[in-house]
């Protein structure tokens, strides 16, 4: 009987808080600035599951170089948005990069939001030497300027995708460290954490099912935003060539390969730049959306 | 508050020589890949390998490069850039002071506009104004620089012919050339500043001391100048200092995208041809301004403060 209740406990609890975050975006209705960047996020995410079905040609099959909006291709298919120098269907190539960072850069924001918690809950938690440790850490690396610390990490181990979430993880876990110690800071003292404990639960089962959900609210808030970034980051060292190896499309790396001939043919570049921004914009948007509503409660 | 100034210091030189320590493993070390395969390429054979590292001192036990390599550092010896073929600070000067250049008329445009945007949103808050400038702050904060230098060359380069779209300076200094660097810096930075600036007043405008300069009847110009902006202004402070450090990763894009002639440019060139010593010093120099900016935030902050000063 007890071993069950214990087994039981948190899977109600997740499914719980699952469930209020699920409400929360419903309230979004309210948010004209966040139905934007709902439909705005949402919108990418469908064109990236259904890529297959979108995309007209081959991403990284050489075609007609050089073809601008609108051109018609021999086998019938149009190119919406003209191609590259390599004779690649731009929208195609947009189509199939909308996967690249729906992939990277949720899973990089997840990787550096496990390690910032985790840092987080300890340092808040704990207190102590624990916390004076991993602050020290945190200030270091956050004091170094972001571009830089990802410019000499890629250029030590190397770009690949993997590399980049690494990256990305490195240099963005002390932030979220600091937001979930500040937040732990303030739940410590609460009555149903001193219940916890008079219970007798473990430490860690404390920081994250008593104290964790209990800061969602903010956290889910600083995630759009620092989501944004991190498409922001791929973005930019794609376009510094320091991003996922050609040929596969990626939006930066496009803009990069192409930024030559901008002159003659703006479309080249255009394009995926207008197609990073309304992803970027739509996180932004949602968040900020997120945001007013939180405090409105 | 000499005891804070002092702590404030020490930390600022802790962290540099952390840094160096990380800088140090992480590129003349074998932990992340042969530094001599990184210089000489993967086709070098073993016996030039062990040559490059017998010349360049690499056999020596690590402790002891790591203290030779720290004394170079302070001592203003940086190297050779293999690169260009000659000592690192010969390089690096000209190029610090070009981006120095570009950062003040950065900051000279930026610090006023989200400065005034923010007063004027934070003044009333939820207001059709606030809404505005918040909601413009967030679009131009979504587009990365690469993009927006896209979009500001595609109109003012190639469909006004106003401005030039490069700014490589190559027939001496021209400020036109500086124009769109600036503009691209500018447009992604300001909304942040903005919304951190606006923050603060609308905290500010909410407190008591507001209140009743209003309730006894001072001008509403005279509440805002006079009383408002004084508390309002000292968080801003340390959000723009801060900006010294984001301006760092910023020009590294912008430099590149204008070939502009600069330190970020630089950085991001040794990084892609592997010049390790140019790299290295690239490196520290960014890690030291960041830090030394933070620190001047810091005290500045205490300073500005009263609260603070006299406690």
């Amino acid at each position: 009987m007890t071993t069950q209740s214990k087994t039981q406990m948190p899977s109600v609890g997740v499914g719980a808080a699952i469930l209020r975050v699920i409400k929360s975006f419903g309230l979004l209705r309210e948010s004209w600035v966040g139905m934007i960047g709902v439909f705005l996020v949402l919108f990418w995410v469908i064109v990236a599951i259904f890529a297959p079905l979108i995309a007209q040609f081959d991403p990284n099959a050489a075609i007609q170089p050089f073809a601008k909006p609108g051109v018609v291709a021999a086998s019938g298919s149009t190119f919406w948005l003209g191609t590259d120098h390599l004779g690649r269907d731009i929208l195609s190539r947009i189509v199939w990069g909308s996967r690249t960072v729906l992939l990277y850069a949720p899973l990089a924001t997840l990787s550096a939001y496990t390690v910032g918690i985790l840092m987080g809950l300890m340092a808040g938690y704990r207190g102590g030497l624990v916390d004076d440790i991993l602050s020290r850490i945190s200030d270091i690396i956050l004091s170094f300027p972001v571009l830089v610390l990802y410019i000499i990490v890629i250029a030590t181990i190397g770009a690949s995708g993997m590399n980049i979430v690494i990256a990305i993880t490195f240099a963005s876990s002390p932030g979220i460290m600091r937001i979930v110690r500040g937040l732990v800071l303030d739940l410590r003292n609460r009555d149903y954490v001193a219940a916890a404990q008079t219970r007798g639960e473990s430490d860690w089962r404390i920081m994250l099912f008593e104290i964790l959900p209990n800061a969602r609210g903010p956290l889910i808030v600083d995630a759009c935003l620092r989501l944004g970034y991190v498409i922001i980051t791929i973005g930019v060292l794609g376009f510094l060539g320091l991003g996922l190896p050609p040929p596969d499309p990626d939006w930066g790396g496009m803009v990069n390969e192409t930024r030559q001939m901008a002159m003659v043919f703006p479309h080249m570049t255009l394009f995926p730049c207008i197609a990073i921004s309304s992803l970027i914009l739509g996180f932004n948007l949602l968040a900020d959306g997120l945001r007013e509503i939180s405090l409105r409660d | 508050m000499i005891l804070l100034l002092l702590k404030r210091i020490g930390f600022m030189l802790f962290t540099m020589v952390v840094v160096s320590i990380i800088l140090f493993l992480l590129l003349e070390t074998g932990l992340t890949g042969d530094p001599a395969t990184r210089v000489l390429g993967n086709f070098a054979s073993d016996q030039q390998k062990e040559m490059w590292r017998d010349q360049h001192g690499y056999n020596q036990p690590t402790m002891v490069r790591y203290a030779k390599w720290l004394g170079n550092f302070a001592t203003g010896n940086l190297g050779t850039s293999i690169r260009y073929k000659g000592p690192v600070k010969e390089v690096l000067l000209p190029r610090l002071w070009n981006t120095a250049i570009l950062g003040f008329w950065t900051f000279a445009i930026m610090i006023p506009l989200s400065l005034i945007l923010g007063v004027l949103s934070g003044m009333k808050e939820g207001s059709i104004l606030d809404r505005t400038i918040s909601v413009t702050g967030i679009l131009t904060t979504s587009v990365p620089e690469f993009a927006s230098a896209v979009f500001f060359s595609a109109l003012f380069v190639f469909g006004l012919k106003w401005l030039p779209g490069t700014s490589s300076m190559a027939g001496g200094f021209e400020f036109q050339q500086l124009i769109l660097p600036a503009m691209v810096l500018v447009v992604y930075d300001f909304g942040y500043v903005a919304r951190m600036t606006r923050a603060s007043m609308a905290e500010v405008m909410t407190s008591q001391y507001i209140r009743s300069a209003v309730l006894k009847g001072l001008p509403y110009r005279q509440v805002i100048i006079k009383h408002a902006l004084r508390n309002a202004l000292i968080a801003p402070f340390t959000v723009i200092m801060l900006q010294i450090n984001w301006l760092l990763s910023g020009v590294i894009v912008v430099e590149f995208f204008f070939a502009y002639k600069g330190f970020g440019a630089l950085l991001l060139e040794a990084s892609l041809n592997n010049d390790i010593a140019l790299l290295e010093a690239c490196a520290m120099v960014a890690v030291v301004v960041a830090v030394s900016s933070q620190t001047i935030a810091d005290i500045g902050y205490t300073f500005l403060n009263p609260r603070i000063r006299f406690s």
